[in-house]
């Protein structure tokens, strides 16, 4: 049974306003439990705020949200429970921290859940773990963190309410590629490590095509694709079309095959490309030097002659 | 949600109204502020009402908006129509111990309350039809003799500007963050009193630390783009006096006229 599914999801923002505004039209998916799920889609396209319906922030116009097949506004007083089993994580999630330390600020969701200071604690020290926060940080307040490490802490907070369901939306913005990577290779281990649900959101079509296994397209407020990556980004021309594009490595690799070279154009990372072009240059160079080598030695005889 | 708060808000339209030079708009809310108060009768009040009526029949904004900001001060009118009914003089209509009725009474609480109502409609009419960099630019055009008696009115009107402009974006942060901190479990809808006041600390501080360091970015790129206050600042939009002003301008003329005969030639409707 999947875990998360949305049916005719619909959200209006503004309703009865001259800045009435359809953000999501009927939206109907599903997403299995432990899937690494990408979300693209340009500005303005409502991956914000289908999201944000998922765990249930925003309560949709119409259509369902349902959490294990359960429809999560069935109860509404009960809406907190669904928020913590499925854990969000806003676009710079450092804006929200607040508390006198990091530990504590990291608490703050564990506590919320009616945990004990001590489970409390324990899930704040094993959220840090994962996101590599040194444990001499923890004591020091967040507003003297360095950017990264901020974002790293607010992304601690959300994980140590070890909900089902992640969702993060553009993490990696505005970290510089060092730290981009970092984080990125932090939530894939967290992924791997518990086997929870992850959807990510980013612009980063590279960042994306090294991580997820599906990806949910967004078009001007309708579901475009929800389809194994390779898939989606086999079909450039009308990802382009959408303000969106491939991974520039699996482009290279799309246009290679178009000029005859027996490439996979499915090719998401740069060492996924490496390994089909170094084999292939390799034979080709050495093609190359026979045929040369042919030439030198007839052009020799020809001289012998 | 917060952003449904329309006290004060700008609602794009095209309309007369919008089309209106600010300056004359806040002259006349005034104006008509000024009608409401001093009207002695209710032939007066009526003509103060329906001017005003006129002005939002022009503005080409839906009622229900109107109503809405109508909304928030619903308990200062009842109170002090409640207050008004109780305090009148002449023959009671009807008596309990201490507090009596008056024909009076009800006829002054039935003014008081048109006239809270008529003054908060009026000033909708001109923050619903005028964008606050209108409004501030008008302001400071209107306030401009005083910059003679060295009063900073520039400064005044480009703090005024700032803080306006801040609102919505503040809101929108506080949206932001709320919403984040719901994420987290925070619980803003149940609980006491107290409860509620300390599950606002982490909605707060960091709305607080944000507002700092969005004025502090500001304050650099003013300054970066050479601002030194208003000296010698030209407009990017001049305000113009145009036809639809001269109109407005003659309506409000004629309805002095009636106003201040009406107000004269009719006896007063309460009898102090």
């Amino acid at each position: 049974m999947p875990i998360l599914e949305t049916k005719n999801l619909t959200y209006i923002y503004g309703q009865g306003t001259p800045f009435e505004k359809t953000a999501v039209q009927d939206v109907s998916l599903s997403i299995e439990k432990g899937e690494f799920i990408g979300v693209i889609g340009h500005t303005g396209s409502g991956k914000s705020t289908l999201i944000q319906t998922l765990n249930g922030l925003i309560r949709p116009t119409s259509g369902q949200v349902l959490l294990d097949g359960k429809d999560i506004w069935a109860e509404p007083k009960k809406i907190r429970a669904v928020r913590f089993r499925v854990g969000m994580v806003f676009q710079y999630p450092e804006y929200q921290l607040f508390e006198e330390t990091v530990l504590k600020d990291i608490m703050f969701g564990p506590q919320n859940m009616g945990l004990s200071d001590q489970q409390a604690r324990d899930r704040a020290y094993e959220a840090a773990r994962f996101t590599d926060l040194r444990e001499e940080l923890l004591e020091k307040s967040p507003f003297e963190l360095s950017g990264g490490e901020k974002r790293r802490a607010a992304i601690a907070g959300v994980i140590a309410m070890d909900p089902e369901v992640l969702i993060l939306d553009e993490p990696t913005a505005g970290l510089d590629p060092r730290g981009r990577d970092v984080l990125l290779a932090q939530i894939s281990q967290y992924h791997k490590e518990r086997g929870n649900t992850v959807l990510l959101v980013s612009h980063s079509m590279e960042d994306i095509g090294r991580t997820a296994d599906r990806l949910l397209v967004m078009n001007s407020g309708r579901l475009a694709a929800l389809a194994p990556t390779k898939e989606v980004f086999s079909r450039g021309r009308e990802l382009e079309e959408m303000g969106l594009r491939v991974p520039q490595v699996t482009k290279i690799m799309q246009e290679l095959q178009g000029m005859g070279w027996p490439m996979d154009p499915s090719a998401l990372t740069v060492d996924d490309a490496l390994k089909q072009l170094i084999p292939y240059l390799k034979e080709r160079g050495r093609q190359a030097g026979r045929t040369s080598q042919t030439r030198q030695t007839r052009g020799g005889g020809r001289d012998a002659l | 949600m917060l952003s449904d708060i329309t006290l004060g808000q700008y609602f794009p339209a095209r309309s007369p109204m919008h089309r209106a030079d600010p300056r004359l708009k806040i002259c006349l809310t005034i104006f008509a502020i000024v009608l409401i108060f001093s009207a002695g009768n209710f032939y007066a009040l009526a003509l103060a009402v329906g001017y005003i009526l006129l002005g939002m029949g022009l503005s080409k904004i839906p009622l229900k908006l109107y109503l809405k900001s109508l909304k928030p001060i619903l308990f200062i009118i009842v109170f002090t129509a409640v207050l008004n009914i109780f305090y009148g003089t002449g023959a009671p209509l009807w008596q309990w111990g201490f507090l009596k009725v008056t024909k009076n009474g009800l006829l002054s609480s039935l003014f008081v309350s048109i006239r809270i109502v008529t003054l908060i409609l009026a000033s909708s009419v001109l923050t619903f039809t005028t964008s606050p960099t209108q409004l501030t630019d008008a302001i400071e055009r209107l306030l401009r003799p005083l910059s003679r008696l060295r009063v900073p009115v520039h400064e005044f009107a480009m703090m005024m500007t700032i803080a306006l402009r801040f609102v919505p974006l503040l809101l929108e942060e506080t949206d932001k963050i709320m919403s984040a901190q719901k994420a987290r479990g925070a619980d803003m809808e149940s609980g006491g009193v107290v409860q509620r006041i300390k599950a606002l600390v982490p909605v707060l501080i960091p709305l607080f630390v944000s507002a700092f360091r969005r004025a502090f970015d500001l304050a650099t790129a003013m300054e970066s783009r050479c601002y030194h206050g208003g000296e010698g600042r030209t407009k990017m939009k001049v305000l113009r006096f145009g036809g639809v002003d001269w109109l407005i301008l003659g309506s409000a003329a004629l309805a002095l006229g009636a106003f201040i005969a009406l107000n004269t030639l009719l006896p007063p409707s309460i009898v102090r």
